[in-house]
């Protein structure tokens, strides 16, 4: 429905001079390149190659996989590249293929299409006369210029200016609107090198790396996907780390307020900037992103209350994750974990808990979580003493995601180019009439690229008008 | 009235109009399959108010988001906008029986959604907070839709190219009489992935956009983008094997079935069955 005659039969005709004539080895190669059936190859074995890195895990395997996979699949999976297929050499070469046939096959019919759009064809022979679905013809008693001089007019003023050639006593009219949408498809093609090429900047050039910086102090180093440690040139301040839940206890936002400081000194409009999911900070072409985040609980202390049942006076704790103390009373009293919000483990309850273990003296060692915003839950034990947690001087540290990416604006470039290409190569039609006059009458003929029907009514349109046309 | 009634209004009336197509397909009558267009698009309406209406019920209770954001909004909207497609080649094609092959697609979508899946809102989690979000939905969508369009016409080009030939014999032109010509199908085929090979580039251009804005990485190979990738490839194999001779017809409807197969399992299978960072309303944040 969509084939264009004229634009294959150069190509066939091409062909066959070739296959004709004694072929080299390099030409033999060259078609190879060149040929539509190595597209598809490896279109299907890309989609089927590609399949298997979402089957198997890939990167660093996971205990649990290691340990049902038998050793002899373990070794041939690994030497076929499939734990990383999609950096393994064979996937790499598909892809280097990939773009050689791209390549070859751009530069093989790039030119022809380009001679046909800029020098179409101005004379209908015979022989094509017979292959349009879209004709008509009209007759007319004038003299034939008169015939040639008033229809060019009408062409002109219904479709396009048309080009005038004298042929074998006939003149021949030929018109064309939007001819260079048929270079729509290398646009297309090309933009595909084009990410290509942003993708291979990026991955000489830029790097992923992950770096936690501790409210309150600063980093001037992340570390990279190998564990190297990469310099910034720069240094990033966490001054505030913080999460907000919905009432559900589903977190609703992590936000980070970094600070970018250049030789100590705060940068204007670097300052005090919020980053949360989905809102990272760029600063010098490297960007940070909110990933992670924890408590840093290494040598902070935290405070409890234990408070004797029958009453009296408090007795205040000062505890480190996982030192034993021993309280007044002989009471044996150790923090396991702490929180600074407990939603997401007890849902139901919000607010710092702390995970401890207390063992009273001549007894058995019970494990309970103590609240800071829940004394009456705390209280609820019935045991001598009632555990409050006070909260804690730990920090929190945040965990950004860092990446430099340099290529980045090339491979946005081409996913534009391939939207533009595909919107030309799809929507826009290249539609071209032809009008052959003869001594008494007049023939049209046209055809478009794409979407015929659309064509067909306007081409039914015209030769309404055409037929109605005295001369 | 609540969304979520408007919603089982809309799944009976997709039933309804399934039935009816299958009537028109059995007798032929023209009637009938005006019926069946008309159920569909009255089923279509209402479904349109209700997706309008649980995004206002989304605000009421305070977590306010277009509803495109877990596997039951986005099941809905894709029988949206398989509907939506139909409408357009019912109407500009005038091929209606194509509503008894399409039509299915989105009763199925709709009850799955229904029966099987829970239906509250929810919050959004940080991850899931992002205008890309709804772009990347939407294209990709309407991008599945129209390859949901082209299998069913694949289906009647398959049917029609085993039994048209033997069916020509019997004087009332048989049931493959209002199946459009083999031509046709074959062309409808084409232009419904013309439609949907460039919405999926650009679904897949904004997930990657999405992706990189959110945590710094454009493609990293994850099961979802690699299906769409896969998906992608099965399309752009059709695209090209029509211009391959000996690649139309037949085993070019078979390759719009196989990448809707894919396209199938990179929608669903990729979250039922393959886990990935990108399952809906994941962990990671
Ligand atoms: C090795 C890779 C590829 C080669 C050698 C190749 C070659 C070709 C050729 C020769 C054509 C026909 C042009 C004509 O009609 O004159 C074509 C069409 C096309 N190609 Fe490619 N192509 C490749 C990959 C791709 C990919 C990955 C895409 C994905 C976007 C693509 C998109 C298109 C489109 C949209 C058309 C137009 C099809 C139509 O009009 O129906 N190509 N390609």
């Amino acid at each position: 429905m969509n084939q264009d005659i004229f634009c294959r039969n150069i190509f066939i005709r091409r062909g066959i001079t070739l296959a004709t004539t004694e072929r080299s080895f390099v030409e033999k190669v060259w078609d190879f390149f060149c040929s539509l059936k190595l597209t598809l190859f490896l279109l299907i074995s890309l989609a089927l190659t590609s399949i298997i890195g979402t089957v198997l895990p890939q990167g660093q395997l996971p205990p649990e996989y290691l340990a049902q996979i038998s050793p002899t699949k373990l070794q041939v999976y690994s030497k076929l590249g499939f734990f990383d297929m999609y950096h393994s050499w064979w996937f790499i070469t598909l892809l280097y293929v990939f773009s050689l046939n791209l390549i070859s096959c751009s530069i093989k019919r790039l030119p022809h299409v380009f001679k046909f759009v800029t020098e179409p064809t101005l004379v209908l022979a015979e022989s094509m006369r017979n292959s349009f679905s879209l004709r008509k013809e009209i007759t007319f008693p004038g003299a034939i210029e008169k015939g040639r001089d008033r229809l060019t007019e009408f062409l002109g003023s219904e479709f396009s200016a048309p080009i005038v050639t004298e042929h074998n006593g006939e003149y021949h009219l030929f018109a064309q609107k939007t001819a260079w949408c048929r270079l729509g498809v290398y646009v297309v093609h090309f933009s595909i090198l084009v990410i290509f090429v942003g993708a291979i900047i990026g991955s000489l050039s830029g790097y992923k790396g992950f770096v936690s910086i501790v409210e309150g102090t600063r980093i001037s180093s992340v570390e990279g996907r190998n564990g190297q440690s990469i310099p910034l040139g720069f240094e990033v301040l966490c001054e505030k780390f913080d999460v907000e839940f919905y009432k559900t206890g589903a977190p609703k936002e992590f936000r980070s307020i970094l600070t970018v400081l250049e030789n100590g000194q705060p940068v204007p409009g670097f300052t005090k900037v919020k980053v949360i999911v989905n809102d990272p900070l760029s600063y010098k072409g490297i960007t940070f992103y909110q990933s992670s985040y924890g408590q840093a609980s290494e040598g902070s202390e935290h405070y409890f209350t234990a408070t004797p049942r029958a009453g009296g006076v408090p007795e205040k704790i000062v505890a480190r994750e996982g030192a034993l103390i021993t309280l007044k009373d002989g009471t044996k009293f150790k923090l396991l974990e702490a929180t600074q919000e407990v939603r997401e483990f007890a849902p139901g309850f919000s607010g710092p808990a702390a995970r401890i273990e207390v063992t009273p003296k001549g007894a058995a060692p019970q494990v309970f979580v103590s609240f800071k915003n829940f004394p009456e839950m705390n209280a609820m034990r019935g045991d001598a003493l009632i555990f409050g947690y006070e909260g804690t001087n730990a920090k929190m540290y945040t965990g950004l995601q860092v990446a430099k990416d340099p290529g980045v604006w090339v491979v946005w470039l081409g996913c534009t180019l391939m939207l533009i290409g595909l919107y030309i190569a799809f929507f826009m039609s290249h539609k071209r009439i032809w009008l052959v006059i003869s001594k008494g009458h007049a023939r049209m003929y046209g055809n478009a690229s794409k979407n015929q029907a659309a064509f067909e009514m306007m081409f039914d349109t015209i030769s309404e008008k055409f037929k109605q046309l005295k001369i | 009235m609540t969304s979520s009634m408007l919603f089982n209004i809309t799944t009976f009336a997709y039933m309804i109009s399934m039935i009816i197509f299958f009537a028109f397909l059995a007798g032929r009558n023209k009637s009938l399959g005006l019926a069946g267009s008309y159920t569909a698009y009255a089923g279509f309406v209402v479904q349109t108010v209700a997706i309008g209406l649980r995004w206002k019920e989304s605000y009421d209770i305070g977590v306010g988001h277009a509803p495109m954001s877990n596997l039951y909004e986005s099941i809905v909207f894709f029988s949206w906008t398989i509907i939506l497609l139909f409408a357009y080649i019912d109407i500009r094609y005038k091929y209606r029986v194509v509503g008894a092959f399409v039509v299915p697609f989105a009763l199925l979508g709709m009850a799955w959604a229904q029966l099987g899946m829970k239906a509250g809102i929810e919050p959004l989690v940080p991850a899931l907070q992002s205008n890309w979000l709804l772009y990347h939905v939407i294209t990709c969508f309407l991008g599945y839709a129209a390859f949901a369009v082209a299998c069913g016409i694949s289906i009647m080009y398959l049917i029609k190219a085993s039994v048209g030939e033997t069916d020509k014999a019997s004087p009332a032109g048989g049931l493959m009489s209002i199946f459009p010509p083999l031509k046709i199908l074959d062309d409808l085929n084409y232009r419904a992935i013309m439609i949907g090979f460039p919405l999926l580039t650009l679904g897949i251009i904004t997930g990657a956009a999405w992706a990189n804005y959110a945590w710094g990485t454009y493609w990293s190979w994850d099961p979802k983008e690699t299906w769409s990738l896969i998906v992608w490839f099965v399309y752009a194999a059709f695209l090209h094997a029509r211009i391959t001779k000996g690649w139309v017809g037949k085993r070019a409807a078979w390759l719009s079935i196989i990448g809707f197969a894919a396209t199938i399992f990179c929608y669903l299978g990729v979250n039922l069955i393959l886990s990935g960072l990108h399952s809906y309303g994941g962990t990671k944040m």
